[in-house]
């Protein structure tokens, strides 16, 4: 076992930060289109319409059930199947994470929209407002608001995630640091690097997160 | 949109001895994965609730570690990094004589990433115990061990049993990351089979409904033992 060599990480610096930079992109687009599509897919489940009701729930128990690697092979494969043409594995990739992470941010949505008291709905009725404004003006936002908290611990899980982008070869932070490991041997360094940088980035957005919470109660 | 369907080639050898194969792994690997995850996280939920600052800070360290770090780097680190770090002796048995050291490592991986998240339900089992169920047994002459052993635990575990179930779903699922390093779990041999015959549309469907199928059974039996498990009057809530 060779001594720990620190030159093998600060070298390959400039290319890591590419790939996190990757990583970031991809949390972020991805956090912002499965909350929509989880909101929505929340909203189908409390309609009291069965058949939206029924898509709803069958999309959440059928995504939860599933592996994301899973998920991620296939929209990997069935993307340009359906596109007809070459589409680079980051729009894959995408893909995958919306639907996939939707189902879980659905259910989210679903229980902060429950935590509203229903009176707020009926003043926003008694006050002529149709469902589609007494929902995106009274009740989604104190959703959001009351679900804040949960809903960016999800999107900390879903930044851990995207690191199974490796298995596609999406060079992310966690495929840089792979490809950095094999062309220099130096497999302990970066794999520890790796593991640190996700740490701190991780465990330091759980102390706002809990930090927002404790405001939140005040 | 153009593919040639085949559906027979799944029930073709070798790809069905494949899947057969990747179906045992994969059972193989959760199964003593969870055995680990379970008696570990038991011991480090309940190690949360003592009443001694420094065995409470080892086991919170113990769970931010293990749940704010990728499953696939850590995946990584088991398989490539540890046997680099533990004495040259036992190095070189992990290396050289270790049984399936795909396996093993994946094993050890997802059993003590998913402790972390035990111990989190074992925890907030304990604590969703009223303080005078405690302060009973110790009134009765129980000492805090036997508290623990005969009040704590067993009615703990009887109260999160529904998240429990979500757990070992959850390291059912994981166990497809062990395919990264070289497991031949259900979804490495789907992948296989997409690589030998370009059938993927077919192989994914199998591995689709493995997993569907494996979960649907899991959340039928786990129904009928949460009702017999459920202790009137205790609030179960279902973990993610």
């Amino acid at each position: 076992m060779g001594a720990f060599d620190f030159g093998a990480i600060t070298r390959a610096l400039p290319y890591l930060w590419d790939g996190m930079q990757l990583s970031l992109l991809l949390t972020g687009l991805s956090a912002a289109g499965s909350i929509v599509l989880g909101t929505i897919l929340a909203l189908m489940r409390l309609s009291g319409i069965k058949p939206l009701q029924w898509i709803g729930a069958t999309w959440v128990n059928f995504f939860r059930s599933l592996p994301l690697l899973l998920v991620i092979f296939w929209f990997y494969f069935l993307v340009p199947l359906i596109a007809q043409r070459q589409v680079d594995a980051f729009q894959s990739a995408l893909v995958g994470f919306v639907l996939f992470e939707a189902a879980y941010y659905c259910e989210i949505m679903r229980s902060g929209i429950q935590s509203i008291s229903r009176g707020q709905a009926w003043a926003g009725y008694a006050l002529g407002l149709r469902y589609s404004q007494t929902m995106r003006f009274i009740v989604l936002p104190q959703a959001f608001r009351n679900m804040l908290p949960v809903l960016l611990t999800q999107t900390i899980i879903l930044f851990q995630d995207t690191s199974l982008v490796f298995v596609v070869g999406l060079a992310d932070f966690m495929t840089s640091a792979v490809t950095v490991a094999q062309r220099d041997g130096r497999l302990m360094e970066l794999y520890i690097f790796a593991a640190a940088v996700y740490f701190l980035m991780c465990y330091g957005a759980s102390l706002y997160v809990k930090f927002l919470q404790k405001k939140m109660h005040q | 949109m153009k593919y040639n369907w085949n559906w027979g080639i799944l029930f073709e050898e070798p790809y069905f001895g494949w899947l057969v194969s990747g179906i045992e792994w994969t059972l193989i690997v959760s199964a003593i994965a969870w055995i680990i995850a379970f008696s570990l996280g038991s011991l480090v939920g309940v190690a949360r609730t003592v009443n001694s600052m420094p065995v409470r800070a080892v086991a919170t360290a113990y769970v931010e570690l293990f749940r704010n770090i990728p499953l696939l780097v850590q995946m990584f680190i088991w398989f490539y990094v540890v046997p680099e770090l533990v004495p040259d002796g036992l190095g070189r048995w992990m290396k050289r004589d270790m049984p399936f050291p795909e396996a093993t490592s994946a094993i050890l991986c997802l059993g003590t990433y998913t402790a972390s998240r035990v111990a989190e339900q074992v925890r907030a089992g304990i604590e969703s115990i009223p303080r005078g169920q405690t302060a009973a047994g110790l009134a009765m002459g129980l000492t805090l061990a036997q508290v623990y052993r005969y009040l704590l635990v067993p009615v703990g575990y009887r109260i999160i049993v529904p998240p429990l179930t979500s757990e070992f779903l959850t390291i059912f699922k994981n166990s497809s990351l062990a395919l990264t390093i070289g497991v031949g779990e259900v979804l490495m041999q789907a992948r296989q089979i997409e690589n030998y015959t370009f059938q993927g549309f077919e192989a994914f469907t199998a591995a689709t409904l493995i997993y569907v199928v494996v979960t649907l059974i899991v959340v039928f039996a786990m129904d009928r033992i949460e009702k017999r498990a459920r202790i009137p009057g205790y609030g179960v809530q279902r973990g993610q």
